[in-house]
């Protein structure tokens, strides 16, 4: 519908906006909502994106349909008036201990009681305090902190098709847990964090193990080795005044190795591993005809849902290992003999944009006796706060380049970080001949961007390979109802549980919009235009790692998960 | 046996009556959830009993005529309070507080020898009402909606038929189209009977307007206000006149199915909707091809886990979708976009219960009643400080003075008269000076208050205003679903200053700050029940500020309710020092020497009263 409203005085025309609220912002006027996101169902909980008419009529914007005509107000003396109380009141019942919470500086509830220039609180404290759940191993969930706006269920549910979190009780009783009222961490939760990167308030924060870091950095029996996956290249930057997207890889290595890490290596070589590892598994099976379509096994969140909901699909998923799990063990092999002449032991960090990725890496498969793949794993956001502790200028950093000799890595491994890029790698890997920028650009279209479900047909050989790329589960999880009634068919199908993949995870910088996705995502892809090495398969150290250390050693690749019987 | 043709309905319709006029004696026991609690399943089993004994056919099978007596479990007759009931026609005698005891005399005298039982019937200033229609309770009433309550068995369908039920869905099936039964209740000005009063024809053109494969009927029976019980009554009573104008909503609409939303708090109107339904389906009443027609629908029952909030129409939805029960904000309306995404009609039970009457008598008929704008009647429950509590009818437009005081006898123990809460924790409440308004939709909204549902509390001269505000704040914070702030976390801190309050505790900012908060969740609430909550603080701040004030100010409760603010002393010059009133007292607050005056230490005394019953020189008052 179009037309013409008359918002505080000045004529607006409007285009097929969903409601008064789009129509107000196109205005030009950043209306203060808590619930409202337009990726998710319409809430209208929070009542701050009231507007008023020429009645005198207060109403949310973002639940009114604009109309032709329609004359609103959106900062009368009323509005104001109410909007204030309503902060008010929700900071009344608010654990206020902004000096040492997490959120501070990046929080709606205090960036808008500052705008709306609350200096006291008439309505009381909180009083009744929960007690605050850190038994996940991605997040720590604060109800104190809660403000109910419901936006972590409705990412949950609506978005990720999980629905761990729901609301309980009433009136101001009211709170969001899980079913039955269980710790997070014993429910369905798959650590992906999404609704920690969603949550206006801090509420719901990531597990900050910076601790462990520093225990581990100053522990001078260690050898720390880093590991950087390739989405955190393109959104670290946004913590210290960069643009989402900007790559700022030099830098990070340079923090890294100030902040006292002895190798810096990228996670993009795990990533080429997986490609050779999951393009000879993929070829066995497209001969055999097996377990096809084959799942990929990157997304730690991913295989987590596939177990909570389809366990009858989990021969489909693929065998390798992770890119951060793979790396972890191939690290920690190559060390082995090193450690053994220097004394020392290996300790492998990796930087992640993952919370789930923390769930991933305590996971007992990837425990041999007592020692795991991966020690410990850092969040972007809390790699930003490492670097910002350590009182390191980052912008001034000079860029260094990783070590050897797992720092030489392929585009394909790089572009990992985006929702296609895996199966881009795989495809580009098994192709004979690699096509050049131009026309790889041309070839990948379907299966790169932001749309739900892509999908593409590949001639690998004399075959025609059929690939699908789903991102958030809620999607993969319509994607697989249709596989399994035979609507599709594929051979191959990417899954990332986070809406754009890695780059938009939930460890990354917030808050993430379509558009902080796109640009993060073109971020990735730029670097793949520019890479030397196109195809993991003709990465030189890949190729020597697996002529020697891994030539007869595949199985540090592959998982060796528990029985399905064993699974929960 | 099913009921293919309006011809065969007719001819069914003819033959109930006649087996019904066989009845010689028709004996109601009321069976109304009121009347139950007292006993009244009993009397009717032991009526039923001594009249088979002697050898009398006591049915209500209508399918055969055969001499007997009707003995009939009906729904509430009404007159609660003088439970439980028992009415007997032709005679129409009403027997009041009925005992098993009085059974056998019942049968014997008035059933076999025709001769009445004064001791039974219903005594008021020293006259014996004989019939029930003579009781000023009844005789000012106009029973529309409540005509068949208390007067047929509630769970015959063929006693609902034989009395002309499903009359007026046979009317509009066979002689109109959709289009002219939605004109019809559009011209009767028909508005909702649960509390928004938005014209029901209205909605139904809307629905009908709508273009959609699926079209739901929902019925509105999550009646929760505290102290109403009109829509109960309709459903144990009149089961058939819900069903009746869910089906004729449906033919006027084109929708298919319908659901009823009952909490399950209502035992007795869930049993008896799920018999209706089932019988109604049996006779080819609901179900494909109704009375041999083209219109299928059929009704589903979905019981209610007892929150008040899902008589909130989006939230009831959520809760029939399986979803919590919580309103939801939507750009396109219930009529539009309700149930499950498609257009939907949403009528509370007393508006469906009004259907059947308007196609049968036609909207002029109708519109006799009531007022211009809000024609027709309004059941109303009747609670509280009155002497006649009930379930009553009265035309729109009946004055809060004909209410209480003729149909309800007046104030109990003949106090005062000083408030009446209309609409329940939604509505606000009503003084002297409105005794002689006209109750309709508009007037009540204009003093504050809400018809709601049609909860009455009729509150006297020793009730504390700021109790009942902070009772009603009470019950709206615990019945807020959470969603919205303002509703959520407004009524919560409205409530500790309320609480705040009657502790004694109070500042006058306080009231300032009640009316600002009281401002802010009226208007940026999300659904009606966020958006009335301050309701009763803001009519009770209006009419009763003064009562405020002496909490605030004076640290006193005019009516001596708040138990924090009462001041409890030992007249020292009548005090004998027995000692008496400190051992009672239950926390040790009494202390002074045997024959000297004792005293009451202020900090420790809870203001319980005990002492001042004790005490047998009259010298503990309360001042």
């Amino acid at each position: 519908m179009k037309g013409t409203m008359i918002i505080d005085g000045r004529k607006v025309e409007f285009d097929n906006e969903k409601n008064v609220l789009e129509v107000v912002r196109k205005a030009g006027i950043e209306l203060p909502t808590f619930c409202y996101h337009s990726e998710l169902s319409l809430y209208g909980a929070c009542r701050m994106c009231i507007v008023e008419d020429k009645n005198g009529k207060i109403f949310a914007s973002c639940s009114t349909l604009p109309k032709d005509g329609m004359e609103i107000k959106t900062h009368s003396p009323r509005l104001k008036k109410y909007r204030r109380n309503i902060l008010e009141l929700l900071l009344a019942n608010h654990d206020r201990d902004c000096t040492t919470c997490e959120k501070t500086g990046n929080c709606t509830l205090q960036e808008l009681a500052a705008r709306f220039g609350i200096t006291k609180v008439r309505f009381g404290e909180l009083v009744d305090r929960l007690p605050i759940d850190t038994s996940s191993l991605g997040i720590v969930r604060n109800p104190n902190k809660c403000i109910l706006c419901g936006d972590c269920v409705r990412m949950c549910s609506e978005v990720q098709g999980v629905g761990a979190l729901t609301f309980a009780y009433r009136g101001s009783r009211m709170r969001i847990t899980t079913a039955f009222d269980r710790q997070i961490g014993e429910v369905n939760c798959i650590d992906c964090g999404q609704c920690r990167a969603i949550c206006p308030t801090g509420a719901i924060a990531i597990k900050n193990e910076n601790c462990k870091f520093w225990e581990l950095i100053h522990d001078e029996n260690k050898r720390i080795v880093v590991q950087i996956a390739p989405a955190v290249r393109v959104a670290l930057g946004e913590e210290f005044g960069y643009e989402p997207g900007e790559v700022t890889i030099g830098k990070i290595v340079a923090a890294l190795k100030m902040l006292g890490v002895d190798e810096v290596y990228d996670t993009a070589f795990g990533a080429d591993m997986t490609v050779i590892a999951e393009g000879q598994e993929f070829v066995e099976r497209l001969n055999t005809g097996e377990n096809l379509p084959l799942f990929t096994s990157c997304c730690p969140g991913w295989v987590k849902f596939a177990e909570n909901r389809f366990p009858e699909l989990l021969d489909n998923i693929s065998s390798c290992k992770s890119p951060q799990q793979m790396f972890g063990s191939v690290i920690k092999e190559y060390y082995k003999e090193k450690d053994k002449n220097d004394g020392k032991e290996t300790v492998v960090i990796s930087i992640m944009p993952c919370t789930a990725k923390k769930a991933e890496a305590a996971r007992e498969e990837f425990v041999h006796n007592g020692v795991r793949d991966v020690d410990l794993v850092i969040t972007t956001q809390e790699l930003a706060l490492l670097i910002k502790e350590a009182g390191i200028k980052f912008e001034e950093l000079e860029d260094e380049s990783f070590d050897m000799p797992f720092g030489l890595v392929s585009g394909s491994g790089v572009i990992f970080g985006s929702s296609g890029g895996v199966a881009e790698a795989v495809v580009t890997s098994l192709l004979e001949k690699k096509p050049d920028n131009i026309s790889k650009e041309l070839m990948f279209k379907d299966v790169r961007g932001l749309a739900n479900t892509k999908e593409a047909t590949y001639q690998v050989g004399d075959r025609q390979v059929k690939v699908a790329v789903v991102h958030g589960l809620k999607n993969a999880e319509n994607l697989i109802n249709k596989i399994k009634s035979g609507e599709k068919e594929y051979h191959i199908v990417e899954v990332m549980a986070c809406p754009g993949g890695c780059i938009a995870g939930g460890g990354q910088p917030v808050p993430v919009t379509g558009d902080v996705r796109q640009k993060r995502s073109l971020g990735l892809y730029r670097l793949d235009r520019s890479s030397q090495i196109k195809s993991s398969e003709q990465n030189p150290l890949i190729k020597s790692l697996f002529e020697g250390m891994l030539k007869d050693n595949h199985e540090i690749l592959h998982v060796h998960r528990k029985e399905k019987a064993d699974i929960e | 046996m099913v009921i293919s043709s309006f011809e065969d309905f007719r001819k069914k319709q003819s033959l109930y009556q006649k087996s019904l006029e066989k009845q010689y004696k028709k004996v109601i026991v009321c069976g109304g959830t009121g009347c139950v609690a007292n006993g009244s399943i009993k009397i009717f089993n032991e009526l039923k009993r001594l009249i088979e004994e002697k050898g009398i056919l006591a049915d209500v099978d209508l399918e055969k005529e055969h001499e007997g007596i009707g003995m009939k479990k009906s729904g509430c007759h009404g007159f609660c309070e003088k439970g439980p009931l028992v009415r007997i026609e032709p005679e129409k005698y009403l027997y009041v507080q009925v005992k098993v005891e009085d059974c056998e005399e019942i049968v014997n005298e008035t059933l076999i020898n025709n001769r009445p039982i004064e001791r039974l019937m219903y005594h008021f200033n020293g006259k014996v009402y004989k019939t029930q229609e003579s009781i000023p309770f009844y005789e000012k009433q106009t029973r529309l909606v409540l005509e068949h309550c208390g007067h047929i068995d509630a769970e015959s369908v063929q006693e609902y038929i034989a009395n002309g039920g499903y009359s007026a869905l046979v009317k509009a099936l066979e002689e109109m189209t959709p289009e002219e039964v939605c004109d019809e209740i559009l011209h009767s000005r028909l508005r909702g009977r649960g509390g928004g009063g938005y014209p029901t024809g209205n909605k139904w053109k809307q629905v009908s307007s709508f273009k959609s494969d699926m079209k739901y009927v929902v019925c509105n029976g999550d009646e929760g206000d505290p102290g109403a019980f009109m829509d109960r009554s309709i459903m144990e009573g009149d089961p058939h006149s819900v069903i009746e104008g869910m089906i004729i909503a449906a033919y006027a609409t084109g929708a298919k199915e319908g659901y009823i939303y009952v909490r399950a708090e209502y035992p007795l109107a869930v049993e008896r909707l799920t018999k209706a339904i089932e019988e109604a389906r049996k006779i080819g009443l609901l179900g494909k091809n109704i009375l041999g027609t083209d219109l299928s629908f059929d009704i589903h029952i979905n019981k209610g886990a007892g929150a008040f909030v899902c008589g909130e129409g989006s939230a009831l939805m959520a809760s029939i979708e399986g979803e919590r029960g919580m309103p939801r904000v939507k750009a396109k309306r219930t009529v539009e976009e309700g149930l499950w995404g498609k257009p939907t009609v949403m009528n509370n039970v007393e508006t469906f219960a009004n259907v059947r009457k308007i196609i049968m008598n036609g909207s002029d008929w109708y519109r006799r009643y009531g007022t211009e704008k809000s024609p027709g009647t309004k059941a109303f429950a009747l609670t509280g400080n009155v002497k006649n509590t009930g379930l009553i009818e009265v035309p729109m437009g009946a004055t809060l003075r004909e209410i209480i005081f003729d149909i309800g006898g007046g104030i109990t123990g003949d106090k005062k008269f000083k408030a009446v809460q209309i609409g329940g924790p939604s509505g606000g409440c009503l003084t002297e000076e409105h005794l002689d308004m006209p109750l309709d939709f508009d007037s009540l909204t204009g003093v504050g208050a809400m018809i709601g549902s049609g909860g009455m509390v009729v509150m006297d001269e020793d009730t504390c205003m700021v109790s009942v505000a902070r009772f009603f704040m009470n019950f709206t914070q615990n019945e807020s679903c959470g969603k919205c702030i303002p509703c959520r976390e407004g009524t919560k801190r409205m409530l500790q200053i309320l609480d705040k309050i009657i502790e004694g505790k109070g500042e006058m900012r306080d009231l300032d700050l009640l009316e600002e908060l009281a401002d802010t969740i009226t208007n940026t609430s999300l659904c009606g029940l966020g958006k009335t909550a301050a309701n009763p603080v803001v009519s009770s701040l209006k009419y009763f500020r003064d009562e405020y004030i002496a909490h605030v100010v004076d640290k006193r409760c005019p009516t001596r309710t708040c138990s924090k603010l009462r001041v409890i002393r030992i007249n020292p010059d009548l005090c004998r020092g027995c000692s008496k009133c400190s051992r009672i007292c239950p926390v040790g607050a009494i202390e002074g020497k045997i024959k000297e005056p004792f005293k009451i230490v202020e900090n420790k005394c809870i203001k319980c009263g005990s002492c001042i019953e004790s005490c047998a020189f009259s010298a503990i008052e309360e001042v």
